[in-house]
Parts: structure tokens; sequence; C-alpha cells
């Protein structure tokens, strides 16, 4: 026996495939876990009744039919932003910019809001402004996509920075359309003639964000499915030199990908813009273009995947500001919260696919050194 | 695995609803209501963190408790749609009296009034109201330049007394102050917070820095920091975080706050604070609502009302005999023998002012036909032809060291 060999007391192997039963239940039993895990910490820090707590959060979100159509709207935006950045991260393109091309889509709408309001018909108004948050949001994927594709330049960091140069530039437009002047806000826009605003459909003023959102997680469903551009970038993303040996433009293909996020990005700004705010800030974008990365990694970038993703995030998010006006919490507890129960909904993944060892006790100690 | 990240959600949506709906149904002690109380909902931008909502919530829970209602509180809705769907919820939730605290909420206020006639609706600090004519939509403010101005005279005799000690940084006292915006609300603010000063030192400056938010705790810190180096002796704020407190008492530079005493966290430096009660305010709107009288639109509170006030003053930190003053001054300024906008005690370019044409009419409840009694009888008639401040000179002895916002 080798006596200078000592086993570790946990080792982690690989697993090999597992039956759907084994995964099922190791999912389940995270999340019971993670919501134990809260129902301690809620009780230890603020003694309430975690299952009141837990209704409460579920009150916010689905408590009455306007609170279901706000998290609808919500999922809706962040599903957007999702769907966007999908086929850039299966592409192996971290395109962290997402929240930066809908700013970019942000601005075009506004601006088209505010400088053609009373010059155009509404049709056509809503129209230019479309096209114009669309090519925004466009232009601004693809200036990191050129330059990577053309120097290879890190687009983690040129996309990242992009959102800033993004919102400073939203910045300045608002300083220079601020109402009142030094306010540091322009209100809403075309409050009275409505110029610009979407239709409301049907008497529910979040459908039509809804039905678009729709739309478009169903065609990136299709587009990275079935189509042959989204086997590309699949190829590309697994490997650049297999794509380049089978035919692949690599370069092409970044691009492309980049111009298709940086369109849903664009109609995101738009819908945020003409159909649902009505008026531009620099915090209008809220942090989904990273948000959105989450959910598009969580779902594996399937569109479909990610609607549920999302809607977890939208639904920790809607009961956290719930719970806080309930108890009386700071945000902060909700925020807690989520993240318990991220932390144990992304770690069952890792149960899943290793399997972990225990060292079996041997009678005797090994307690050679 | 995409599958397996599908079926993991709908497991955790599984195992969340039913599981928690049904003891929902139970013990529904969370947001329940007593039978028959009437709610009155309260919308604020940020929470307790912020000196500024602090000082509306706390007041809030003290008149709900007072007038016997049930208060419903929403912490952190931003200035964009959240608001008019907090808005419409709190009115869902049977509120029917619901109160927003942040300039940026009022036109989704405004929204919101239009879809519920049936519930009132107010924007704090808003500057709507009158113009868009609504039953059920307000404004409300209160003459917070006087407090400004008790706060300033404190500041004043403080600088008097380092001037005396010799221990002016400067040839002459130099006070600093960090404000939000470069509108109105801001420059009246600081405006009267100066012409207090003067009034009791007459060879005081000031420098203003802006940081373009109303609530950035790194921005008002580094912007208090910046003033101390340009050799400020004094610093006062209007933006809503304890930056800067803190870097006063950092740099050991008196501090006159704004929203309520700081002086847990400054001791050494805090002087006084000038705030707005909405005690007053709260208590009137809940009992028009009770008794189904009309609100005013744009309502007003003043010293009198129990609006506006000072709060602790530090007898450590401050000069002596400034409680005096303060006590002096506020009875001019109550019997009408001091007004804080005296033509006479301040200049435009080199000149006193005769004739005022606002500069931005295209916004808010300004009337035409009061143009020209905004200056008149000697002085600037701020806060009466509108509750939220409309002062926006820039008045000579105020360096504004950078008006980006």
């Amino acid at each position: 026996m080798d006596k200078n060999k000592k086993e570790p007391l946990i080792h982690i192997t690989k697993r090999k495939a597992i039956s759907k039963k084994h995964e099922w239940a190791i999912r389940l039993g995270s999340i019971l876990i993670a919501l134990v895990v809260c129902a301690i910490i809620t009780t230890l820090t603020t003694h309430l009744n975690p299952i009141s707590v837990y209704a409460s959060m579920i009150d916010g979100s689905f408590g009455s039919e306007r609170k279901v159509w706000a998290l609808l709207k919500e999922l809706s935006i962040l599903l957007m932003v999702s769907v966007a950045l999908a086929p850039a991260f299966k592409m192996k393109f971290w395109n962290l910019g997402g929240g930066g091309q809908v700013m970019a889509g942000v601005l075009a709408t506004t601006t088209c809001m505010i400088t053609l309001g009373d010059k155009l018909p509404n049709g056509a108004l809503i129209l230019l402004s479309l096209v114009a948050a669309l090519f925004a949001g466009a232009l601004w994927a693809f200036i990191p996509a050129f330059c990577k594709a053309k120097w290879n330049t890190n687009e983690t960091l040129f996309t990242l920075m992009m959102n800033y140069v993004a919102t400073q530039i939203v910045a300045y437009f608002i300083i220079i359309w601020e109402s009142p002047k030094g306010s540091g806000k322009i209100g809403i826009v075309n409050q009275h003639t409505q110029a610009g605003w979407l239709p409301i459909i049907a008497g529910k003023q979040y459908l039509l964000p809804v039905l678009i959102s729709i739309a478009v997680t169903i065609f990136m469903y299709i587009y990275l499915k079935y189509s042959k551009q989204g086997y590309e970038l699949s190829v590309v993303g697994e490997s650049q030199n297999t794509a380049r040996y089978v035919g692949i433009n690599v370069g092409k293909v970044i691009i492309r990908t980049l111009i298709l996020c940086g369109l849903i990005c664009g109609l995101t700004g738009w819908l945020l813009v003409a159909g649902t705010d009505h008026t531009m800030t620099t915090t209008i974008e809220a942090g989904r273009g990273f948000l959105g990365v989450m959910v598009a990694w969580l779902a594996h970038f399937n569109p479909i995947g990610m609607v549920l993703s999302g809607l977890l995030m939208v639904f920790m998010n809607r009961g956290g500001g719930e719970i806080s006006t309930a108890f009386g919490l700071n945000k902060s507890f909700g925020d807690i919260l989520t993240g318990v129960i991220l932390f144990f909904v992304i770690g069952s993944e890792f149960f899943i696919n290793y399997q972990v060892h225990f060292r079996k006790s041997h009678g005797k100690e090994a307690a050679d050194v | 695995m995409k599958k397996k990240l599908i079926a993991l959600m709908l497991c955790l949506a599984m195992v969340m609803i039913p599981v928690l709906a049904s003891c929902g149904g139970g013990s529904d002690d969370g947001g329940s209501s007593e039978e028959g109380k009437m709610k009155v909902g309260l919308i604020c931008l940020h929470d307790e963190n912020s000196t500024y909502d602090l000082n509306f919530l706390s007041a809030f829970e003290e008149s709900c408790e007072k007038m016997g209602v049930e208060a419903v509180i929403k912490k952190n809705v931003p200035e964009g749609q959240e608001c008019y769907d907090e808005a419409m919820n709190l009115a869902d939730e049977g509120c029917s009296l619901i109160i927003s605290d942040s300039f940026g909420h009022q036109d989704y206020m405004l929204q919101a009034a239009k879809e519920a006639p049936e519930v009132q609706f107010v924007s704090c600090t808003g500057t709507n109201a009158a113009s868009a004519g609504l039953d059920n939509y307000h404004n409300a403010f209160a003459a917070i330049y006087e407090g400004r101005y008790l706060a300033g005279v404190a500041a004043g005799m403080k600088l008097n007394e380092i001037k005396e000690a010799g221990k002016l940084k400067g040839a002459a006292p130099k006070m600093g102050y960090v404000g939000a915006f470069t509108y109105a609300e801001v420059v009246s603010g600081y405006t009267s917070f100066y012409l207090g000063a003067k009034s009791v030192c007459p060879d005081v400056t000031m420098d203003v820095t802006f940081t373009g938010s109303w609530y950035d705790e790194t921005a008002e810190k580094e912007g208090a920091n910046k003033l101390i180096q340009g050799g400020c002796d004094l610093i006062s704020q209007h933006a809503d975080s304890m930056g800067a407190p803190t870097a006063c008492e950092e740099a050991g530079i008196p501090d006159v706050s704004y929203n309520g005493s700081t002086k847990s966290a400054a001791p050494n430096t805090y002087i006084i604070s000038s705030r707005i009660n909405w005690s007053p305010f709260y208590e009137y709107a809940i009992a028009a609502v009770q008794n189904g009288e009309a609100m005013e639109p744009d309502w007003t509170g003043t010293i009198e009302t129990g609006s506006v006030e000072l709060t602790e003053l530090n007898e450590d930190v401050a000069a002596e005999g400034t409680q005096a003053k303060i006590d002096e001054v506020k009875a001019g300024l109550n019997d009408g023998s001091i007004h804080v906008f005296d033509t006479g005690m301040w200049t435009v370019d080199g000149a006193a002012m005769d004739k005022y044409v606002p500069a931005d009419t295209t916004y808010g409840d300004f009337d035409p036909a009061n143009e020209d009694k905004i200056l008149a009888d000697g002085y600037f008639h701020e806060s009466e032809f509108r509750s939220a401040p409309y002062f926006d000179l820039n008045i000579d002895g105020i360096n504004l060291l950078d008006t980006a916002f």
C-alpha cells in the first residue's frame, strides 16, 4: 500500500450523463435549500414570518391585473435585451454593450419625437423613429464588431466603454432639452399631443411591447436553431479555426451577428421611449444590458428558456420592492434574497455536471506526513 | 442543456407559486388593512438613506398615525413610467390620497390623476398643477427660502467668529455650496442662504458647484472637498446624501446642513440645518380628503404654518449669540420688516434690479399676468405666485464654478 499518497477529503469528478430524474432531484433540492436559507435569513434578521414575506413577494408580482401587466412589460423589455445578446454570446463575442445599444435607440427615438413632434403626421413619425432607433442601435453594435473583425480589438472592453459613451451623449442631450432649464430632466415628451407615442392596443398600454417581444423571441429561437446564419455563428463560437477551415468568413459573421443584436437593442430603446416611458433619462436602461447577460447565460442562450430565467429576475425584483412596502424593509433586503436564490440556482448546475466524492473512512487515521 | 434550464425554471416556479400563494391566503399579516380606515400613499424617489426622502418619510408616518389613516409607502421609485405604475397600484389598493416626493415624478402623477379621477394626487415640489386644471391633481411646497436665509444667518455669524479669530483661509470670508442642479429650486435655495449670511457678514462671497444628481454621495463629497481645497471657510449643500457633511467633518470645516440634523454624523462641524416639515401639509391634505373638501391646486407652507423649520442648533460649533440673532431675524421675516430677496441687498452685474422677466416661461404655472408683480415693492416675491421656487437670477458675490447641469 502506498503510504505516501494521501487521499483528499473531497474530490470532484466530471459526471457522465445522468438521468433526467437525477437532474431534477438536484435542482429541486437546491431550490428548496435556497428557500430554507432565505427563510432562515429572514427570520434571523427581521423576525418576520418568512412565509408571509414570500407571499408578499408573490403579491407584488401577481397581486392585481395591473401588477401582472407591469410584470409582463418589465419581462418583455428585459427579454428583448437578453434575446438580442444571445447570438453574440453564443458566438463567444462578449457583448457587454447591450445597455449602450438600447440607449442609442432611446436617443434616436427621443430625438425624432422632440424635433419632429409637430412636423410629421403621427404614423410617419412613429415609423421614422423606429427606423432611426434600429439604425442607431445597429451602429452602436457595428462599431465594436467592425474593430473586432478588422483589428481583433478586445470586444469586452470596447462594448463596455460604448455604454458610457452612449450614456454621456444622452446626458448631453438631456441638458439641451431639459425642462425646466437646469432641472436635469426632460419630463414626458409630447405629453399633450402624444405625438410619436405608440398606439394602445385593446385598451392595454403594455400589450404592444409584450407582443413585439414574443415575436422577437420566436424569431431568435428559429434563427439560432434552424437558420444557416445561426449555425454559422455557433461554429464561430466553438472554434474560429474550424469556421475558417469550412469556409466561413469569420469577420462577416461577427459583424452580421452584432448588427442583428444592435437592431433588437435599438428596437428595445424605441419601445421604452415611444411605448412605455415617453421620456429619456440616463438611467432608463436600468442595467438591463448586464442583467440580460445573466438571463441569457442562465438559459444557455435558448430564447424560450430566457422567458423563464427573465421571469425569475423580474419576479425577484418586483417582489423585493413589494416586501419593502409591506414590511418597511429596505430594498436591499429583496436583493439579498435574490442573491441567495441565484446562488443556489447557478450552483445547482455545478452539481449536475460534477460529482463530489468524500474520502471513505478507513478504520485507521491517515496520520502519515 | 437548455431543456434542463427550462425544467429548472419551471420547477422553481412550481415550487414557489402554489406553496407560497396558499400560505399567503391564510396568514395575511403583510399588507393587511383595517376595515374602513382611509389609506394614504407616498411615493419616494429613494429611501431612508437619502436625507430628503427621510424627511418626507418620517413626517408622513407621524402624520398618518396622528390622523388615524393607514400609510402605504413605495420607496425607490424612479422618475419614469414606474412612478405611474406605482401610483396606479396605490389607487388600486384603495388609497384615496397619493403623494409623490420628487420633482421628476410630476408628469407621471399627472398622467395617473387623469386616469383615476376619484383619487387625489399631489406632486410635492411640482410646478404644473394650476395649469393642468384637474380637480384631483395638486402641487405643494414650502417657502424654504426663508429657512435657508435663517440658516445663512447662522453661517454668517460663524464666519464672523472665524474672521475675528484671524483664522480665515483667505482675505475675505468665503462659503462653498454643493448644489444638485442649476434650476430655480436650487438657485433660490443657495441665493437665500447666501443673502442670510451676507446680512450679518457683508463681505462674504460664495462658490457653488453642482453634481447633476439629487443623490450621489461620491459626487457630493468630492464637490465639498473641492470647495474646501478652494479656500472655503464654511460649506452648505442642497443635495440629499451625507456626502457634504461627512467631507466637512473629515476636514474640520463647519457645515450648514439641509433636510435635517446631521449632528450625529458630524458632531464637530454641524451648525444647523433648515428643513421643510411636511406634517402640516400632510395633515391639511388628509383632512381635506376625509371631509370631502377641495384642496388648493398649489399649496405653499411657511414658517407660520410650521412648514419651514430649523433643526437643533449645535452650540458647540455655532458662534455665540446665534440663537438670539436667528430669533430676531425670524420675527422680522414674520412681521414683514425683513424680506429675503430685498432688492437693496443684492445686485446683478453690479446693478440693483427693478424689473424681472422670467427667463423660462414655457413651463409650469407662470401666469403672464403676474410677471410685473414678481419683482415689486422693493423685493422679489418668491413662492407667492407658485409654491415651487422661481428665483433664478445669478446675483453678484456668488461664483458658479461649473454649470454643466
